[in-house]
């Protein structure tokens, strides 16, 4: 003895198999393009600050009017290869900054015929603010606000001031947070420039 | 059609009056850009720093945000207020010194079209696929509950319940 029961067969049409197949590939492009999105933010957040025995970041400046390094209104760190640079960030609301101004001109007056820059970032501050303030502290090397904020997000700064110290070859010799002193810019600059290429 | 004729006296208040309103004339003119610089109120500043985000205290405002630097932003927006800027000036002016991530909108452009598009097209389609899983329940359901016209019949035999009849059939005999 055997049960047997009625069924229909499905009917699936050619169009419908096309518009399902095409649906698949823009939900799988969306999902993937998602994910991409995700893991980009992820990988951004998670960028840590390039400590000592790194490569610097590159960075371009274009300087405020009336400063310039080498004949030039505009630079990168590429150009300072062969030289130690000292990049220090500061802004005009940082009271800390003010501390550290006249030690840092001072030592820029003292190495500036050797191999050495000193260069300036303004960070997150208002340009007439940032202008006055290398006026009322007669800073006379080379300062460059950071336009979009691209070099403090490379050098992930937590604050001002900070400070970076790039030996010739390129690499981050000393990251200072906070404000530097006479002996540490002195022991620094000196042993890089004994160092050579 | 006789000639006037000014005293010298006349000439001397006429040559007056005219210093007064050339004195007068110019002050008029140094006052019009004075007066094109309207008074700012802090509603005014605050109304686009609330659509500004400072770096160095992110996810607070601007215009509740205490630190220094948030107050020297606030002033730069109510000096570019005051020079007649617009809204849509001040922000482009923001994104292009400070990046674009320091507005709580960012410009409709480049890599952020991505951040307003993606949710529209991310919807469109689950629309699309929802609409698709229900048509697809729509016809099975259909075809677990057939009518007389619901296309080709065919026959089936069902072996789960043939062999538990076989069985019953078994135990039956065995009595």
């Amino acid at each position: 003895m055997s049960e047997t029961i009625q069924t229909s067969q499905p009917e699936v049409t050619t169009e419908d198999t096309k518009s399902v197949r095409w649906g698949s590939i823009i939900s799988w492009t969306v999902v993937i393009g998602i994910l991409a999105m995700l893991a980009w933010g992820l990988l951004n957040s998670s960028k840590t600050r390039p400590e000592a025995g790194e490569v610097a970041p590159e960075f371009n400046m274009q300087y405020f009017n009336g400063y310039e390094w080498e004949g030039l209104s505009a630079s990168n760190l590429s150009n300072m290869q062969g030289k130690v640079v000292v990049l220090n960030f500061w802004a005009s609301w940082c009271l800390e900054c003010k501390l550290e101004a006249d030690l840092l001109e001072a030592s820029w007056r003292k190495y500036q015929n050797d191999d050495v820059v000193f260069v300036g970032i303004t960070y997150a501050d208002v340009e007439p603010n940032a202008i006055q303030y290398l006026l009322d502290y007669d800073v006379t090397y080379p300062n460059a606000p950071d336009l979009g904020t691209i070099i403090s997000s490379d050098y992930e700064i937590t604050g001002v001031p900070e400070t970076f110290i790039i030996d010739k070859r390129g690499v981050i010799s000393h990251v200072q947070i906070g404000a530097v002193s006479e002996q540490l810019l002195t022991t620094k600059i000196d042993q890089l420039l004994a160092q050579g290429e | 059609m006789s000639r006037i004729q000014f005293s010298t006296w006349d000439r001397k208040r006429m040559a007056r009056s005219t210093v007064v309103l050339l004195v007068t004339l110019f002050l008029m003119a140094l006052a019009i850009p004075t007066m094109a610089q309207e008074v700012i109120d802090d509603d005014q500043v605050n109304e686009i720093a609330k659509e500004v985000y400072c770096p160095v205290c992110e996810s607070t405002p601007l215009d509740v945000c205490e630190t220094l630097a948030c107050a020297d932003w606030r002033e730069l927006i109510r000096t570019k207020l005051s020079e007649g800027q617009t809204k849509e000036e001040i922000f482009a002016y923001f994104a292009n010194q400070y990046g674009d991530r320091v507005l709580a909108s960012p410009p409709k452009k480049g890599f952020n079209l991505i951040l307003w598009v993606g949710p529209i097209v991310a919807i469109a389609v689950g629309l699309f696929f929802f609409s698709r899983y229900l048509q697809v329940l729509k016809a099975s359901n259909q075809q677990e509950a057939p009518t007389s016209t619901a296309g080709p019949v065919v026959e089936q035999t069902l072996p789960a319940a043939d062999d538990y009849t076989a069985r019953i059939e078994q135990e039956l005999a065995k009595k």
